[in-house]
């Protein structure tokens, strides 16, 4: 009896010792890649970075015009997206109690919410760059709002639902009309959660690199232009990291520190945001 | 306010209900046609290989751009592979992290190191992808690939899939830095379906004696098994589309090799390296294909993951 106790005991204490192992594990990777980050990125980190544009190999040149860039593709497309997730995701959380259109819309919502974002590059690529025939900022913008879409109406159909029935009721009762109790009501009461979800899915998004390298493509020098190939910070990454010059991967650790940091301070922020909103109820 | 007005502003307001649930429902539409769409115009920018090849482009192994010979072998067997890799490694991991934020962790620690593990999959994938090639790649290339060659590469069977030149990038190092990019989906996953046990289920297993890891393995675990399930194939998911990260590292080599530590490629990452420097209509149309069944095989390992997920949510709405 006392062997088997004991053997109970010590498989327990090497699981937990395991679990334990797994989560320092998993905390090494985050600590490791954050610090070769600012090790490599830090000391290219310079002014000059955020003034001038991005250089022929071997001269000196910093990434403004992929930071402008990155910013226009990335304000377009939650530009494009919010407000069509919003909507869908009211749908979803309001109207589809009947019907097939919200299970099967909600389905394929999640499907899009993990698909891989190559195929929306390519997608876009498809339907709108053969079109016109060039790489331009516009579908760049295009691609990176089909992104943001099901982020949003995830987080917009979760957060409505948080809010109490009662609420919707009460407005219900005073004679509200419906499109009223929703604009004013439940969007209203839910709206710290959906600001949460629009900022994780520009997180998202300032950091997708795949669906931008068919779309926008990449620009040497400013361009202001959206209809033109536009520069933009993970494309610029990744041509540079990916080359031989020695000047080029220095800046390209310098865009990949600033996109992390921005990335992960949005995050946080989301987290804290929401934390605060719930908190208070 | 008289009986004719109070009859307008009534009307107004049906009228402006029905306008306002059309638009929400248009928009909801929105995201099927979204996907009939992308299906639809895969289907027919890869229509030039389908017609050339047929179903022989699954398993040939060509990829000849001079020649227009094309095969998606190469790819789809990297894709797998890598993938394969990925989970194996993640799988016990996640599990391991999960327990330890739902049962180990003090309380004050949960939340920053549950914020901390999300914030690991919040890195961008490029990112990855060049700490990859930059800083693990070398380190695996100079202290962890021989070490495999000498001990794993002699051994019998499965020594030959562990040998070859210690270069960094390969099948291997690219695994691995996926693994690290689903853990964090994985292991969130399993700590939400964790969490759905109920209090009672595990401290009646407390009470008549268990330690925590039988509560876990005995009771947890089975309650929650179509979850985690779901959880991994979810990661699956993401692990199958993965771009940038495997770029960078996995060498972009249409070779077929049996050893693992030599470059091969992906699907995702023979779209990144080839689509822009792509010529002639078979070409293009040969890479949109691959798109074609990376979108493919995706969409139907996250259905699935969807599909187990709900069952598990339909069963913790009945037991109470």
């Amino acid at each position: 009896m006392l062997n088997l106790y004991t053997r109970r005991r010590i498989v327990n204490a090497v699981g937990l010792a395991i679990s334990m192992l797994a989560m320092a594990f998993g905390l090494f990777w985050l600590c490791w890649i954050l610090w070769a980050l600012l090790e490599h990125g830090l000391p290219a980190l310079t002014p000059v970075v955020f003034a001038q544009m991005t250089p022929p190999p071997g001269s000196s040149g910093g990434l403004l015009n992929a930071i402008a860039g990155s910013l226009a593709m990335t304000l377009v497309g939650t530009l494009i997206g919010t407000p069509i997730g919003i909507l869908a995701g009211t749908y979803l959380a309001e109207f589809g109690q009947r019907g097939w259109l919200a299970p099967v819309t909600r389905f394929i919502n999640d499907v899009l919410l993990s698909a891989p974002s190559i195929v929306i590059g390519l997608f876009v690529y498809e339907i709108y760059v053969i079109r016109v025939k060039h790489f331009s900022g516009w579908a760049g913008a295009l691609a990176l709002s089909i992104i943001v879409i099901p982020i949003v109406i995830r987080t917009t159909e979760n957060m409505l639902r948080l809010v109490p029935t009662t609420l919707r009721e009460a407005a219900a009762a005073l004679g509200a009309p419906q499109w009223k109790i929703i604009n004013f009501i439940t969007l209203r009461a839910a709206r710290a959660g959906i600001i949460t979800g629009v900022m994780l899915a520009i997180a998202r998004i300032s950091g997708e690199t795949a669906p931008l390298l068919f779309t926008a493509l990449n620009n040497q020098f400013w361009s202001s232009d959206m209809d033109q190939p536009m520069a933009n910070l993970p494309v610029v990454i990744f041509q540079f990291a990916m080359s031989p010059y020695e000047d080029w991967q220095k800046l390209a650790w310098a865009g990949a520190l600033l996109i992390t940091l921005s990335v992960l301070t949005l995050n946080i922020l989301a987290r804290v945001l929401f934390r605060q909103k719930s908190a208070s109820h | 306010m008289p009986t004719f007005l109070r009859e307008a502003s009534l009307k107004r307001h049906t009228i402006l209900d029905l306008l306002f649930r059309n638009l929400t429902r248009v928009s909801a539409f929105g995201v099927l046609v979204l996907l009939a769409a992308i299906i639809g115009s895969l289907i027919i920018g890869s229509m030039p290989t389908i017609r050339a090849f047929g179903f022989g482009f699954l398993v040939s192994p060509d990829w000849d751009p001079v020649g227009e010979r094309f095969g998606a072998l190469i790819p789809i067997i990297g894709t797998l592979v890598t993938s394969a890799i990925a989970l194996t490694i993640a799988i016990p991991v996640s599990f391991g992290i999960a327990l330890f934020l739902t049962e180990l962790s003090p309380r004050l620690l949960r939340r920053p190191l549950g914020i901390a593990i999300e914030l690991l999959a919040g890195i961008p994938s490029i990112i990855y992808g060049m700490w990859g090639l930059f800083v693990f790649a070398p380190l695996f290339a100079d202290h962890i690939e021989p070490w495999i060659n000498d001990h794993i590469g002699t051994m019998p069977y499965i020594g030959p899939f562990f040998s070859g030149p210690p270069m960094g990038i390969g099948m291997l190092t690219a695994g691995i830095i996926l693994a690290i990019m689903v853990i964090p989906f994985i292991a969130s996953v399993m700590r939400d379906v964790f969490e759905v046990v109920p209090t009672l289920l595990k401290e009646s297993a407390y009470g008549l004696g268990a330690t925590t890891w039988e509560v876990m393995w005995k009771v947890v675990l089975p309650y929650t098994r179509i979850g985690v399930v779901g959880g991994i194939m979810l990661g699956l998911g993401r692990a199958l589309g993965e771009t940038m990260a495997i770029t960078f590292v996995i060498g972009n080599s249409h070779e077929l090799s049996k050893s693992l530590l030599m470059p091969g490629n992906s699907i995702a990452s023979a779209l990144a390296n080839e689509f822009t420097e792509a010529y002639g209509d078979l070409y293009t149309s040969a890479l949109i294909e691959l798109g074609l069944i990376l979108f493919f095989i995706t969409f139907v390992v996250l259905s699935l993951a969807r599909y187990m997920l709900f069952k598990l949510g339909k069963r913790e709405g009945q037991v109470t």
